[in-house]
């Protein structure tokens, strides 16, 4: 796999551990809803989805 | 309707189409037409990290703490994501050293040692045990409670009556049969299973089924929709907490110790291991993992806050542990079919674990516990006994037995009053003790065996006295309330007062301290060894090569094969060894040597079915002489680079001693010249000195003899012995000069003066001399004053010297000498006369001291030799130069040239 496409990974799991972790898990630590759904609920599934189709994305891209 | 026969019956259906998958693939695999080759089947096949936890366990978890479940499934994700990166690695290692287990991975990396094997293979026994047990429980309870359709009555595992009629025993049994018929049925050296891996990825694929089935029913029948649930929930004021990060033990911290222990748990799990790397087919499957398993966790996690909360609003009148909503939601709701799918996923998720990580653990005691206990018996060695193929598979059937039995017992007497999770967190603790060592030791050549043991072990210990200990209830509530004894400080829950940490991220933090602290500790202290340090190298090397071929000695072929056979089975052995000669393009008749490339295969081939260690010792005990250890591999190239040094350094030695013999004799030579010269030197000058002494007293002797002389006659006379006593006096003066100007201690008078002035003076001086011969003189000299630093006295000797010498030279009557005096960059003063010139080879030759031109007018060498090396002194003191020409028509021509004031003072002051 070419070299950026590597990097891109790495970036991508850098990114992913800093996003579910302390501190920016807090910002969405309230029990508020959001669309009927509750903002952490939400954040967590919608950064995880995301990083997946990143992913998918930049396998597909490299092969 | 839902009686016992019907869930029995499901039951077994159910293991009877597993049966089938495993049974077809395996037939595709003999026929060389695998299906599970393909990248889905192996997501699917490491989605097995979804056990009965998952299906039944998370939904528990988030009853009591919200999202909390969420970080285990996070961990994996992250992992994923680096798959090619960090994975691919150890992948190529496992293909190329043939490993089989994790426990062969951490020995063979850390120098093929047994003892290391040996300990993490019985650390994994002990921490996977509780893990196994949970898969148990939880088909246990999920029959007891589906049989009591369709009422919902509370569970009592301890009345579930005596063995016979414990359910779960019978399925216990069952899974052994499983596992046994679909782990074990021959050795393989690759150690693959495609049977295996094939039901594995269905069961995978049924619990997703189930629970997505679950989940929607629960979502969008019983409730109307997420919104619908998420908005009752933050009704009630009970289950609002739920919603963010206020029930999670632990907090934040907790959190980043799940995600971490969840990530080195999904690698190093020996179930993980097995699926990831050692029933890996293709490396590239790994790409599509990447992100498609991901997606399945996703997927699967999608609906259990929903399930958990739908659960609490809706169950609360029945005494059920949120642990088993799943099953009883669609009780409630009177869904007979749906409750039975649901069992049959949890079904799936329960054996799934229980078959891949007892098949991981039998490999694993088989080769790095008892194998190398019996190889250490020399009788069970040298046992001619064909075949032992058949002793190692029946090491492993036990070991499967074995280890479901142990679980079994766990959950009956121990593990049933703690909710699925928390148990299955001890395991992972128990995984994480792997990490350090095996993620070290891919990047750092210096960790080394000492210190992955003392980490490994000290790591467990930490486990065992902060996890399984207090968990089991061993030693009562006292232990945990204050500690062993009343020690406050050693209290399990809370190490050396560390209080605030939930017992799991407690648990973690102190053993992963300790692990890596004695790992990195032990590795400074006891450095690895050469042998650590060549298999470290091929852990962490570009590309794993083959290995150094180091066997020394020799062994028949026959008696190799048959050692090969005995393990692995003739069939397997002969078609391994024509593949060999195959590839090789050689011919291997039996009683020929084997060369050190087929014993290093052969070692290979055994190492995939008893582990890299005890194949090791195996051939070693049969190879003739002995495999080289690496130590005397390196002494050995040790010895020769120290002669190779020796002899370097003696010709080295042979070389400076010639250099200086040729100086020796070179200063020789100079010497002798000198001598020589210095001979000649106090000859002339002793001649030079008596010639005029001999004048002076002759003359002298005469004037005293004949006191009548006539007065010119006496007068003449007086003049020849005046002028010789000058003669002599210069001659002392000059001899004297050099003495001193050579060295050093003549005393220069430096002063500030017009260059012209010395030049006159010496005009002035040679006047008479120039008058006497007819010489005509022609001045070309500057009307300006010519600066300059010097010694006065000094310089008109100089120019008094020259202007005889031209004097001396000249043609009588015809004599010409000119003196020019230049001055631009530099100050150039000649003085030319018409002379016959100075021969070629002597124009550097006359500033040598005693160096004297034979005049052939007047026919005995004039002066002394040291006019001019006097003058080149002086001139040279002066920083300048002072050389001889010949002229182009006749005669020579005498050059001085000096550095004008300017130049010197910058000199000067560049200098300083």
């Amino acid at each position: 796999m070419p070299k950026q496409y590597r990097d891109s990974l790495l970036a991508l799991f850098v990114a992913g551990f800093l996003f579910f972790n302390y501190p920016l898990l807090a910002l969405f630590n309230h029990t508020l809803l959001w669309c009927g759904i509750p903002i952490l609920y939400g954040y967590l599934f919608t950064v995880w989805l995301g990083l997946i189709g990143m992913a998918a994305w930049l396998i597909n891209r490299s092969k | 309707m839902l009686d016992d026969k019907i869930i029995i019956l499901s039951a077994l259906a159910y293991i009877g189409i597993l049966f089938a998958v495993a049974y077809y693939a395996d037939l595709c695999a003999r026929q060389n037409r695998s299906i599970i080759n393909r990248p889905v089947v192996y997501t699917l096949s490491i989605a097995v990290y979804c056990t009965a936890w998952t299906f039944y366990g998370s939904v528990g978890r988030a009853a009591s703490t919200g999202i909390g479940f969420l970080p285990i499934y996070l961990g994996p994700t992250l992992v994923a994501l680096v798959f090619w990166l960090l994975f691919r690695r150890i992948l190529q290692i496992v293909k190329t050293q043939r490993i089989t287990t994790i426990a062969d991975f951490i020995s063979s990396r850390y120098g093929k040692s047994q003892a290391l094997g040996g300990l993490v293979t019985i650390i994994a026994m002990i921490g996977i045990m509780p893990y196994i047990s949970i898969q148990l429980e939880a088909i246990a309870i999920s029959f007891a409670i589906l049989r009591q359709y369709p009422d919902i009555e509370a569970v009592d595992i301890a009345t579930t009556g005596t063995l016979w009629l414990d359910t779960s025993f019978y399925i216990a049994l069952l899974l052994i049969i499983f596992a046994i018929l679909f782990g074990t049925r021959h050795i393989d050296t690759t150690e693959r299973h495609e049977g295996l891996v094939a039901a594995i990825a269905f069961e995978s694929l049924i619990k997703l089924l189930a629970f997505l089935a679950i989940g929607i029913y629960v979502s969008y029948v019983l409730f109307n929709g997420f919104g619908d649930i998420f908005a009752q929930a933050a009704a009630d004021p009970e289950l609002i907490k739920l919603l963010d990060f206020s029930a999670i033990p632990g907090g934040f911290g907790g959190w980043l110790s799940l995600t971490l222990i969840s990530m080195a748990a999904f690698l190093f799990l020996p179930r993980q291991f097995q699926m990831l790397a050692v029933e890996n087919t293709d490396e590239r499957h790994l790409r599509t993992a990447s992100w498609l398993f991901p997606l399945y966790l996703l997927v699967i996690n999608l609906f259990v806050l929903p399930i958990a909360l739908g659960g609490l609003l809706l169950l609360q009148d029945y005494p059920v542990n949120a642990d088993t909503f799943v099953l009883a939601l669609p009780i409630l709701g009177q869904q007979q079919e749906l409750a039975l799918l649901v069992f049959i996923g949890g079904l799936s998720a329960a054996t799934s674990m229980v078959i891949a990580e007892t098949v991981a653990l039998s490999t694993m005691i088989c080769n790095d516990l008892v194998m190398p206990i019996l190889l250490r018996s020399r009788r069970f060695r040298l046992n001619h006994q064909t075949d032992l193929s058949g002793v190692l598979l029946a090491i492993r059937r036990i070991s499967i037995a074995l280890m479901v039995i142990l679980g079994y017992l766990f959950f009956r007497y121990v593990g049933h009053i703690f909710p699925l999770v928390t148990i299955g967190l001890l395991s992972f603790a128990a995984a994480a003790q792997f990490a350090p060592a095996i993620l070290l030791g891919m990047y750092w050549q210096g960790a080394s065996r000492i210190g992955a043991m003392l980490g490994i072990s000290g790591g467990f210990l930490v486990w065992f006295y902060t996890l399984l200990l207090p968990f089991s209830g061993w030693l009562g509530a006292e232990f945990i309330e204050h500690g062993p004894a009343g020690l406050t400080l050693l209290k399990p829950y809370a190490l050396f007062g560390l209080t605030g940490l939930d017992p799991i991220t407690h648990a973690v933090f102190w053993s992963m301290l300790v692990n890596i602290g004695l790992l990195v500790l032990g590795s400074l202290i006891a450095e690895p060894s050469i042998f650590e340090r060549v298999q470290a190298q091929r852990f962490i090397g570009n590309t794993p090569e083959d290995e150094l071929l180091v066997w020394e000695g020799s062994v028949q072929l026959s008696d190799l094969r048959t050692l090969v056979a005995r393990y692995i089975g003739q069939e397997r052995t002969d078609k391994a060894f024509s593949n060999y000669a195959r590839r090789h393009q050689i011919t291997l008749t039996d009683t020929q040597q084997a060369d050190p490339a087929l014993i290093h295969h052969a070692e290979q081939l055994l190492a995939g079915a008893i582990g890299a260690a005890s194949a090791q010792v195996l051939v070693s005990s049969i190879a003739k002489g002995r495999r080289l250890e690496m130590d005397e591999v390196m002494t050995i190239l040790d010895e020769s680079s120290q002669i190779m040094r020796y002899s370097q350094q003696l010709e080295q030695q042979a070389r400076e001693l010639s250099a200086a013999y040729e100086e020796i004799r070179k200063t020789n030579a100079r010497l002798r010249e000198l001598d020589q010269l210095k001979d000649e030197f106090v000859s002339t000058v002793s001649h030079e000195l008596r010639t005029p002494l001999t004048s002076i007293r002759a003359f002298s002797e005469i004037l005293l003899a004949n006191a009548d002389l006539e007065v010119k006659q006496r007068n003449e006379f007086l003049q020849i012995i005046v002028s010789e006593s000058e003669r002599l006096t210069r001659l002392v003066n000059q001899v004297l000069d050099m003495a001193k100007l050579e060295s050093g201690r003549i005393e220069w008078d430096m002063q500030k003066l017009d260059l012209r002035q010395p030049l006159q003076d010496a005009i002035n001086a040679t006047w008479q001399l120039l008058e006497d011969r007819h010489i005509q003189l022609e001045q070309k000299i500057d009307e300006e004053p010519i600066d300059f630093y010097g010694d006065h006295d000094r310089l008109t000797q100089v120019f008094i010297n020259l202007l005889s010498n031209a004097a001396k030279f000249c043609p009588e009557q015809e004599g010409e000498i000119a003196i020019t005096v230049q001055c631009q960059d530099s100050i150039r003063i000649t003085i030319r006369d018409n002379g016959p010139g100075i021969p070629e080879q002597h124009l550097q030759t006359i500033f040598e001291r005693f160096h004297q031109v034979s005049n052939q007018q007047a026919g005995k060498p004039v002066g002394t030799g040291l006019g001019l090396a006097i003058c080149k002194s002086i001139i040279e003191h002066h920083q300048g130069r002072i050389y001889a020409v010949n002229n182009a028509d006749q005669g020579a021509c005498f050059v001085v040239e000096l550095p004008t004031h300017d130049s010197v003072l910058a000199q000067t002051e560049s200098n300083v």
